[in-house]
């Protein structure tokens, strides 16, 4: 308990960095999973612009990087780290590593949503004379949108989770604390501070996505 | 009887010429589905065409060919004197904005209340934003529910969803309604309610109505046409009234028989034919023959008893038809010559023959 006291200014920063790590993944590879299940869905035969070279060619991309898993990949990824952030190590190039990975994962979990829209709305918005770009994000994505955020809540939950193997690249974050200042200095009390808060983030976020999509559904 | 507003030189409004539509196999094994085979159909400018046929006969295909949601395989489309079938996605994008639709699920957007249902098309046809206030309850009241413009879709009921679908179909003032079954999830009160509404568009607006249905009920209600589809063709078309009182083909009869029995079915036959031992036969009435008057007075006149059995007698848009089947009784000679005179006047066929609606002696 001591130790923990001694340590609390490294606690509350490695808490600042997981959030920043979190949210920084949740955004890009937010973004990078909308775009790449919403193309997995239209691209599919009968979706609203079926093309099957690019659907094949995505579902294969997915389902090779889908099952490596992260602390593999975290290393495996560092070259391109190198490229695209400038750096293997570090924060940048986890928020890097766990875009990529995260982009996949959510890429599925848009996906299967979005097959729960009925095709008859999509047809209908067509029939009214708007283009496919239009009845993605303005009937497509908004009538699935409980269902998304449900999904987006699951992952980042599944983000946390991955980002606790920052320090395997010297990034920082719960995970790396809990691993240094608790198990490898035989500190439970440690080790389970940092477990306590991060059980606390992920409650108020899973809370927090089921308020906003409750609200999206209007139930 | 028909408003007919103007097209270009008395061209129909759509037009479908020798329209094929295959779908290719859906694995190797399989085989490819003609669902339109050769298809030529006219609809009219200002009339409202049924489209009748069983599941699996053509006709959504057939409806979603006319606002190019599908494509031909072979033939041509052509609405308004636009070739749509070979236009690209772009240019059918203003094409569709003259062209409504409504479905038998609706298909609302349940993201958005009745007001952006409604707002909707108009949005996508660039109607600025000022502008929508009065479009949006301009429909409303039409279709009558200005109470409900700020309700949320699963908050109605279905003949109320299918109003906001008409509704937002007429938002961008098409000349075309396309109605893909659109009672055909509604009880038959709301059915009522939502064909009178269909009517009111095509009488007061001028609409031109394509429907396509599998009940004969609202067809008979609505259409000034119908056409027959079996196996992706065409197999009957012509005025309402006609396809009612003397259906051609098959199908048609089939059909028209779920409304209206030529005569007894068999099992029935067989209990009146227990209790009447007379002759029995079924009479063919139409609007502007000889009515049933006539017939009793050419029956009294030759000492013939008759008693009706069966049948009734039904209005299409207000024209009369009806098969009655009597049982006839008296001097077999009498009975005899009976027959053979109203036979010039009306159809006679007896009940029971499997030939009876199709052989016909007056031409329609």
């Amino acid at each position: 308990m001591d130790r923990l006291l001694e340590l609390d200014s490294l606690f509350w920063e490695a808490t600042r960095e997981t959030l920043g790590i979190v949210a920084a993944t949740l955004l890009l590879g937010g973004i990078g999973g909308l775009v790449l299940g919403v193309l997995l869905h239209t691209t599919r035969p009968g979706g609203i612009a079926p093309n099957r070279v690019v659907h094949v060619v995505l579902n294969l991309v997915v389902n090779f990087f889908r099952p490596i898993p992260f602390v593999i990949f975290i290393a495996a990824a560092q070259p391109a780290a190198r490229l695209v952030v400038g750096t293997g190590i570090g924060n940048p190039a986890i928020i890097f590593a766990l875009s990529v990975a995260a982009s996949f994962g959510i890429s599925r979990i848009v996906e299967q949503n979005l097959v729960s829209v009925d095709p008859g709305v999509l047809e209908a918005s067509r029939a009214m004379g708007a283009g496919r770009l239009r009845t993605t994000l303005t009937v497509l994505l908004p009538e699935a949108l409980g269902p998304l955020v449900l999904g987006y809540t699951f992952a980042l939950v599944a983000i946390v989770d991955m980002s606790a193997v920052a320090g395997v690249v010297g990034g920082g974050g719960l995970g790396s604390f809990a691993l240094t200042y608790g198990y490898r200095q035989y500190e439970p009390v440690v080790t389970w501070a940092a477990v306590l808060v991060i059980v606390a983030l992920v409650q108020v976020a899973q809370f927090a996505g089921n308020r906003l999509a409750r609200a999206a559904m209007r139930r | 009887m028909t408003p007919t507003p103007s097209t270009p030189s008395g061209d129909p409004l759509i037009r479908l010429a020798d329209v094929s539509r295959v779908f290719p196999a859906r694995s190797r094994q399989g085989a490819a589905v003609t669902a339109l085979d050769h298809v030529d159909l006219d609809v009219r400018a200002g009339e409202v065409l049924g489209v009748v046929g069983y599941s699996g006969a053509g006709k959504s295909t057939l409806l979603r060919l006319v606002n190019a949601l599908d494509r031909p395989t072979s033939g041509t489309v052509t609405v308004a004197g636009r070739e749509v079938s070979s236009l690209s996605e772009r240019a059918l994008r203003e094409v569709r904005r003259d062209i409504g639709m409504i479905f038998q699920q609706f298909n609302l957007f349940s993201s958005r209340t009745v007001w952006g249902n409604i707002a909707y098309p108009l949005t996508v046809a660039g109607v600025p934003k000022e502008r929508h206030r009065e479009r949006i309850s301009e429909l409303l009241h039409f279709v009558g529910l200005a109470d409900k413009a700020h309700a949320h879709v699963e908050q109605l009921s279905g003949g109320q969803k299918q109003r906001v679908g008409i509704a937002r179909a007429l938002a961008t003032d098409p000349r075309i309604l396309l109605a893909d079954e659109p009672t055909s999830a509604l009880d038959p009160q709301t059915t009522g309610e939502v064909l009178a509404l269909l009517r009111r568009v095509n009488e007061e607006l001028g609409i031109t109505i394509v429907l396509i249905s599998h009940e004969m009920e609202v067809v008979r209600s609505l259409a000034h046409r119908v056409a027959v589809m079996e196996a992706g063709r065409v197999v009957e078309l012509g005025d309402t009234y006609d396809v009612f009182a003397a259906p051609q083909h098959p199908a048609t009869q089939r059909f028209v028989s779920t409304l209206v029995e030529k005569g007894p079915e068999p099992r029935a036959l067989g209990r009146l034919r227990e209790r009447h031992p007379g002759r029995m036969v079924t009479l063919s009435f139409r609007d502007g023959a000889a009515s049933p008057a006539d017939v009793f007075a050419a029956f009294i006149e030759r000492g013939v008893t008759f008693e009706l059995v069966h049948g009734g007698v039904e209005d299409v848009h207000g024209r009369t038809f009806g098969h009655l089947t009597f049982a006839l009784t008296g001097d077999p000679a009498a009975v005899a010559d009976a027959v053979s005179y109203v036979a010039t006047l009306v159809e006679v066929s007896a009940p029971g023959t499997a030939d009876g609606p199709d052989h016909r002696t007056e031409a329609s």
